[in-house]
């Protein structure tokens, strides 16, 4: 389910990523990872990390890479910004993908650049006409320049959007159906956003476009309160996985089947060992005969 | 554009230059148009963003700065991290690459005056962390230099390892970046009046920070910008009479500042 049509003859994408839990690589484990050959599914990273030209960070990067399934995840791209993509950028992305022939390759709907400042952050889009047209050539310019199939990922969101015209899991459908792109189902920023804006997460996954998924995040949020006290979530990636997040992740991998599982775990990095627990816990829950109704990757 | 005239149907839109302009500016109100689930305005959640924003980038300078954040201390740091921020903005989503303006910064900046050798620590790690990223090569093998005829050794060019760098100071740079961040326990005090300059290489996969001898800065910076070797040393001589060629070009060698030489026909 994660195969590649579209994919250029001159590009390969590399070993598959199983239907198993992978981690989010930090330098710090690296050692430890390959000194205990560590038995998890994938390895997924921030593209902009490996963007330099040399050293250790591509050293490590390609020892891991010939151990295990890589995932390669950009976070700044930038793909809901109101100006044209950062053609040098895409250009980047597209040589680690070359490079590193990852097994999958996804980036976010949100926007992080705009004039000539970059925010660090994945920033909310108005979920309108005018945005989805923006998306959608900029995910088909990303899809045509890289020569393969993307994962577009779900936000976590503070604020809506008073001009939005459409609901989150329409305006993602209609990108899947124009561009042909699958996409990246984050459970806590499912649970996140929902939270935040009063609406149900099961009923937010049970209408997500399950069918065009190839990967699935699930990461630790931090609990805060919004000006009226209502409860207000933030993806800080910064703790464990919350219980409500596994309790959605098990009805997905029940209803759905196992798929890919990334465990982030960006701020206030543990020490390689938990992080493997967390992952750990998810190959369960994709081992379950519930769930066991397993596609076969290709 | 609160006090205009708003049909009901065309609610307030918010495009991403006044989505971005609030982010920089914590006095500014909330864009219209970014609701909670009540549908109002609702500051505390964009906050979320500008939180995101500000902290974000400060804990990637302090990742790059980290003798200079040791030096300032967390609290003064933060405070300090926000103000460039604030006023240098990365422009590439390539973190590695934000803070080039940092050293400049600190230099002019009005409060830190009576701390002049904080912008030289920053060139410091601004040289380490380019050094840690820059291109992999091998360095030039000192023997190659045995087999060029001793008559034209002076004709002698190299060509710059893409790893090396030289900071120079009026301070003990090297003292205080070391007792800050590369070998805390192991430094003692700092002399101010000694200036010192650096030789920085990464000629595998560690970095390598060296002292540079007197004269040895003006030196291997000339022949970094492909002077050859007999101007270079003439150079030197002439601003530093106890300038010892062999052991200035031997430390450049040892460390690994060339990946290959030439000699013009």
């Amino acid at each position: 389910m994660v195969s590649d049509t579209r994919s250029e003859p001159a590009l390969r994408s590399g070993a598959v990523v199983p239907a198993r839990a992978g981690a989010g690589l930090k330098a710090d484990h690296v050692a430890d990872i390959l000194e205990t050959g560590a038995d998890i599914g994938f390895f997924e990273v921030h593209a902009e990390n490996y963007m330099g030209a040399g050293g250790p960070p591509h050293r490590q990067l390609e020892a891991i890479r010939s151990r295990y399934p890589l995932s390669l995840h950009g976070v700044g791209l930038s793909i809901g910004g109101e100006q044209p993509l950062d053609k040098e950028h895409l250009q980047r992305l597209s040589n680690l993908n070359r490079r590193y022939e990852p097994g999958l390759f996804s980036e976010h709907l949100a926007w992080s650049s705009h004039d000539t400042t970059y925010f660090n952050d994945l920033l909310p889009v108005p979920y309108d006409e005018a945005t989805l047209n923006r998306v959608c050539d900029h995910i088909d310019e990303v899809q045509e320049t890289v020569g393969r199939r993307m994962l577009l990922e779900n936000p976590s969101t503070y604020v809506a959007f008073a001009q939005s015209t459409m609901s989150e899991l329409d305006f993602l459908s209609e990108i899947v159906r124009r561009t042909g792109c699958g996409l990246l189902l984050d459970i806590n920023n499912v649970h996140v956003s929902c939270t935040n804006h009063e609406r149900s997460a099961s009923d937010y996954l049970a209408a997500f476009p399950m069918a065009a998924v190839g990967e699935i995040h699930l990461g630790g949020h931090a609990p805060d309160q919004d000006d009226a006290g209502r409860p207000l979530l933030i993806d800080a990636h910064d703790r464990e996985v919350d219980t409500a997040v596994w309790q959605l992740y098990e009805d997905v991998i029940g209803a759905n089947g196992p798929l890919p599982t990334l465990i982030e775990w960006d701020n206030n990095v543990p020490a390689w060992p938990v992080l493997l627990a967390e992952a750990q816990a998810a190959d369960r829950i994709l081992a379950q005969p519930a769930g066991a109704r397993r596609k076969h990757a290709v | 554009m609160r006090s205009e005239m708003r049909s009901p149907l065309s609610p307030p839109q918010v495009d991403a230059a006044s989505f971005g302009r609030a982010l920089f500016d914590p006095q500014s109100a909330t864009p219209d148009g970014l609701t909670g689930p009540d549908g109002q305005t609702a500051p505390k959640r964009f906050n979320v963003y500008r939180n995101n924003v500000i902290v974000s980038l400060s804990e990637a300078l302090g990742e790059t700065f980290p003798a200079v954040k040791t030096l300032l201390g967390d609290d003064y740091f933060k405070a300090l991290a926000r103000a460039f921020v604030t006023a240098h903005p990365p422009a590439s989503p390539v973190l590695i690459w934000y803070g080039a303006e940092f050293a400049d910064f600190l230099s002019a900046f009005p409060p830190l005056q009576s701390y002049p050798y904080l912008g030289d620590v920053a060139r410091l790690e601004w040289a380490w962390l380019q050094a840690y990223h820059a291109a992999d090569e091998a360095a030039l093998d000192p023997a190659r230099l045995g087999d060029i005829d001793p008559q034209r050794l002076g004709d002698v060019r190299f060509t710059p390892h893409p790893a090396v760098h030289v900071v120079t100071s009026r301070w003990p740079v090297w003292t205080i970046a070391r007792a800050n961040r590369f070998e805390p326990d192991e430094v003692g005090a700092a002399d101010l009046s000694e200036p010192q300059s650096v030789l920085i290489t990464r000629p595998d996969m560690d970095v390598n920070v060296f002292l540079l001898r007197a004269g040895g800065a003006g030196f291997t910076l000339d022949l970094l910008q492909g002077h050859t070797l007999a101007d270079a040393a003439g150079r030197a001589q002439e601003e530093d009479e106890s300038f010892s060629l062999s052991d200035c070009l031997s430390d450049c060698l040892a460390a690994g500042a060339f990946s290959g030489l030439l000699l013009d026909e």
